[in-house]
């Protein structure tokens, strides 16, 4: 085990980003167009990024594995994004919003880290404003704000239940001009299987043409990855069908860090599933928890239906139990609070596994009108789902995996344990600690590609100046390709009986059985010998069928579960190893008399980062300490 | 319920093509579209036959992937909805229905219901955006916008690009997406400086690559957002006074 450095600049927390800027290495104007930056991902992040280095002069190329930038899935974030703006003049500030999001992660981020995404809040929103992002406006012309869980203050700034949407095209709008004007050279539909390292340091990476298969290298100075999260491993996710931890994956088993795995968000109002075919489980943004209220029937059992159960009968269990957040309690406790009332036997609806989110009460106050414009379009997503009118009947929620906290380690340049590999937005472990607050994954994502990794990239290729790209026929290159087309070929003979979902449900189940909501030392030991087995099954008795020679959905998609089978394997033995509940991670033999997360600040107030050893059962740990010199340790209260 | 289903196959883009029919039965209608799809590839997985190939992501109706002819409509039968949100409740218990990938020479087939849209994004590359280098923009709350025109804006803004107003065009025109990025930046007072130049490359980037607009409408009825085809008269006139403003802006005579 070694300790890491995570580089954090000397200083006052207020001063650090400010001086690390001005001690940074720059490269000129007229250098910059001799360095290439290979952007992996285009969602918020590498979108962000990949359209601001071009803007600075930086040749970049970019993959991305759907057929338009646009498709990224930061685009089905719904609620918001949050900006230390104090618009409504309610006590909001930097440090404040840096101080909640340290706290709502439970003490397990980076100080350093989330006071520069505080500090650059507010920039994004001048920058997405500039852009031509919709942002929702007051009659003065103002923009407008709402409020969000774990905070208690409207920081939220927000397009209607479209924001990821309006924020990613923004992106995208100005990564496409840099397309036109040939800063940015696009490949679409080509995805990254594999990182390539030459004496120690990213030279590039080798990709799929999903079209023709043909495997190719791109070769760079440095590699941005922006590849999003893991919550795919648990099969049903709020997450797109095709997001995967491939890239990471595939960096991590190159030399990458892997850090905090453990840390996984179940997302406390998604749409609860309705039958075994369900393919993925739909969000409805937690913005809904500004004017809905969450509630249950006070009995188990009981079983009329919402507008015949009165007052006195129902249980408004958040309100009662966290009288100062109420419904905006962070998402992790709002999600354990809602598996505890189903698993007591008051869940609703006719597979009694959700809760009611009613909107009763605010339709009577602000009329149905203001929650048409406020929520219509959710209000219309649920109804095509559920096929019932959230209008009349109370929704019915229950939590669904949605975002990971954990990620590839990164320091405070974002740059990885391997010299030259950036990570950006989800993908890396950074920000949020072992939970995340609502509207703040979009605030990441755009912190990092629009304003710090382009801030610190310099730095590392400054010294790189008058130096070429490794050539693509080197022997690093070959080797990883010939390492992907080998991959490629042993999955398309494979004569097995089952298809790749088979596998991937199978181990959907494994996850959210034993590391789901709430796990043990015995349900995680339970995992860490299925997994490895149903990871054999796999590659005896998969089923991939047609040629690499064609679109081929199949083979693309077992791929990515071959590594998620690698991946959940870590993921538990994370969970496994952090003998504390923080955040996310719930283990229950460690909480509160009142049942809350308690943590162990004495042994576990670090970050877990693994080293792949080529054995998947024994890794390597390496520990970052985290030191809280701004914010108070305490145990999280939102009572 | 029971349904038929009479499924475009086509090996490549110059492969043949051919209609094969699939027989789902007992499939539950609380099953969306794409989930009946998921059902069907996995039964001829099982009989050691290839796939249908289709895009699809998000399942929400947000990512604009997912691209079907159900029925001969652009994303079937219901209205302001994508494929993925088309649930089986909605359709007729017993029926046969044809599926198609959209069909416009914009959007080659790749294979099976997969088209190449690749085309939108070149539509945007030449000129849907506000030139907003990172770093350069002043305070958001300087610029007020009117929240009749953010909600208009809005409005145009809610193309998904999933192409349904191409499919649905008899000329396979692509006027109401490009007239909702069009009208989107160009409603808002930090599109106004390019508003002009912007209209001039926007539409001849689109006549590039698809149909003329004849003014059919179908496009408003398929769009899975709804959204209107008054944009496209916004788009129009634009372009039409761009002719002289444009002219008279770099200091040419009339």
């Amino acid at each position: 085990m070694t300790t890491l450095d995570a580089k954090i600049p000397a200083g006052p927390i207020a001063e650090k980003w400010d001086n690390h800027k001005f001690s940074a290495k720059l490269v000129n104007p007229a250098n910059k167009r001799k360095f290439e930056v290979i952007v992996v991902g285009s969602g918020l992040a590498g979108a962000s990024a990949g359209a601001t280095l071009g803007e600075l002069g930086y040749r970049v190329t970019m993959l991305t594995f759907h057929d338009s930038p646009r498709r990224a899935h930061s685009i089905a974030a719904q609620g918001g994004i949050n900006a230390a703006k104090n618009y409504r003049n309610d006590g909001d500030s930097v440090h404040r919003l840096f101080y909640d999001t340290v706290k709502g992660g439970d003490y397990r981020a980076r100080e350093a880290n989330v006071y520069r995404l505080a500090q650059v809040s507010v920039n994004i929103i001048d920058q997405c404003v500039a852009q031509g992002v919709p942002f929702a406006r007051e009659y003065g012309g103002l923009l407008d704000n709402r409020s969000f869980g774990g905070a208690q203050v409207s920081r939220t700034f927000y397009a209607r239940g479209q924001t990821g949407q309006q924020l990613l095209l923004g992106a995208y709008q100005a990564l496409a001009r840099q397309v036109h004007l040939g800063n940015v050279k696009l490949h679409n539909r080509t995805e990254m299987l594999d990182l390539v390292v030459k004496d120690g340091v990213a030279c590039g990476v080798v990709a799929r043409d999903l079209i023709t298969g043909e495997v190719r290298s791109f070769s760079g100075h440095a590699v941005v990855l922006a590849t999003g999260g893991y919550g795919n491993a648990f099969y049903l996710s709020t997450n797109a069908k095709a997001s995967n931890v491939t890239a990471a994956w595939r960096a991590h088993r190159r030399g990458a860090l892997m850090a905090n795995p453990c840390y996984t968000q179940i997302h406390p109002t998604c749409i609860p599933a309705s039958d075994d075919f369900q393919s993925k489980l739909t969000l409805m943004s937690e913005s809904l928890r500004n004017d809905g209220r969450i509630w249950v029937p006070r009995d188990a059992g009981d079983a009329r239906s919402p507008d015949q159960i009165p007052e006195s009968d129902r249980d408004y269990y958040l309100e009662r139990r966290y009288p100062a957040f109420g419904n905006l309690v962070p998402r992790d406790v709002a999600s354990r609070a809602a598996k505890r009332e189903v698993d007591e036997g008051r869940g609703v609806g006719p597979l009694k596994n959700g809760v009611y989110l009613d909107f009763g009460a605010a339709i009577a106050r602000l009329g149905r009108s203001v929650i048409e414009q406020r929520y219509g379009n959710l209000f219309q997503m649920y109804e095509r789902i559920a096929g019932e009118d959230p209008y009349t009947v109370p929704m019915r929620i229950y939590p669904a995996v949605h975002y990971t906290m954990g990620g590839l380690w990164v320091d405070y340049n974002l740059m990885s344990n391997v010299p030259g590999l950036y990570v950006l937005g989800e993908a890396n472990f950074s920000d949020h600690g072992a939970n995340r607050l609502g509207a703040s994954a979009l605030m990441q994502g755009l912190a990092d590609g629009y304003f710090v990794l382009p801030a610190t990239i310099g730095d590392f290729l400054a010294p790189l100046l008058g130096t070429e790209p490794v050539p693509t026929d080197d022997p690093a290159f070959r080797e990883a390709e010939a390492a992907v087309g080998e991959q490629v070929r042993r999955l398309l003979s494979s004569t097995g009986s089952h298809p790749v979902d088979h596998f991937h449900r199978e181990l959907g189940k494994i996850l959210w059985d034993n590391c789901g909501m709430t796990r043990t030392a015995e349900s995680l030991d339970r995992a860490l010998t299925d997994i490895p087995a149903l990871r054999d099954e796999f590659w005896s008795d998969v089923r991939v069928l047609g040629e690499n020679e064609s679109f081929n959905q199949s083979l693309e998609k077992a791929g990515r579960v071959a590594d998620f089978l690698e991946f959940g394997e870590l993921l538990v033995r994370d969970a496994r190893h952090r003998e504390e509940s923080c955040g996310g991670h719930f283990r229950v033999e460690h909480q509160t008399e009142e049942g809350e997360a308690l943590r162990n600040d004495d042994d576990f107030a670090y970050v877990a980062a693994w080293e792949w050893t080529g054995d998947s059962a024994r890794p390597t740990l390496h520990e970052e300490p985290l030191a809280f010199e701004n914010v108070a340790l305490a145990q999280r209260s939102y009572k | 319920m029971d349904l038929n289903l009479k499924v475009w196959r086509q090996a490549g883009p110059d492969a043949p093509g051919r209609f094969e029919t699939y027989a789902m039965r007992g499939v539950s209608e609380d099953m969306s579209f794409l989930e009946l799809f998921d059902v069907l590839n996995e039964q001829l997985e099982g009989r050691g036959e290839e796939p249908v190939a289709f895009d699809h992501d998000c399942r929400e109706g947000i990512c604009g992937s997912c691209a079907m002819m159900i029925g001969g409509r652009a994303h079937g039968p219901e209205t302001g909805t994508a494929t993925c949100q088309l649930h089986l409740r909605k359709l007729v218990d017993g029926d046969t229905i044809a599926v198609e990938p959209w069909r416009a020479a914009g959007f080659p087939i790749i294979k099976d219901l997969a088209v190449d849209r690749a085309a939108f994004d070149r539509i945007v590359e030449a000129g849907g955006y506000i030139t907003a280098p990172t770093g350069s923009a002043r305070d958001a709350n300087e610029i007020l916008v009117p929240k009749e025109a953010a909600d208009a804006a809005m409005d145009a803004a809610a193309c998904i690009g999933c192409g349904a107003c191409v499919a649905a065009c008899p000329n396979g025109a692509a006027q109401l997406f490009t007239a909702a990025k069009y009208s989107h930046l160009s409603l808002l007072p930090q599109g106004q400086p390019e508003r002009y130049t912007r209209v001039v490359a926007l539409v001849e980037e689109t006549e590039r690559w698809f149909g003329s607009c004849t003014n059919h409408g179908e496009c408003e009825k398929a769009c899975p957002k709804e959204i209107s085809i008054d944009f496209i008269a916004l788009l129009n006139r634009d372009y039409v006074k761009a002719q002289l403003k444009n002219r008279a802006l770099t200091g040419q005579k009339r």
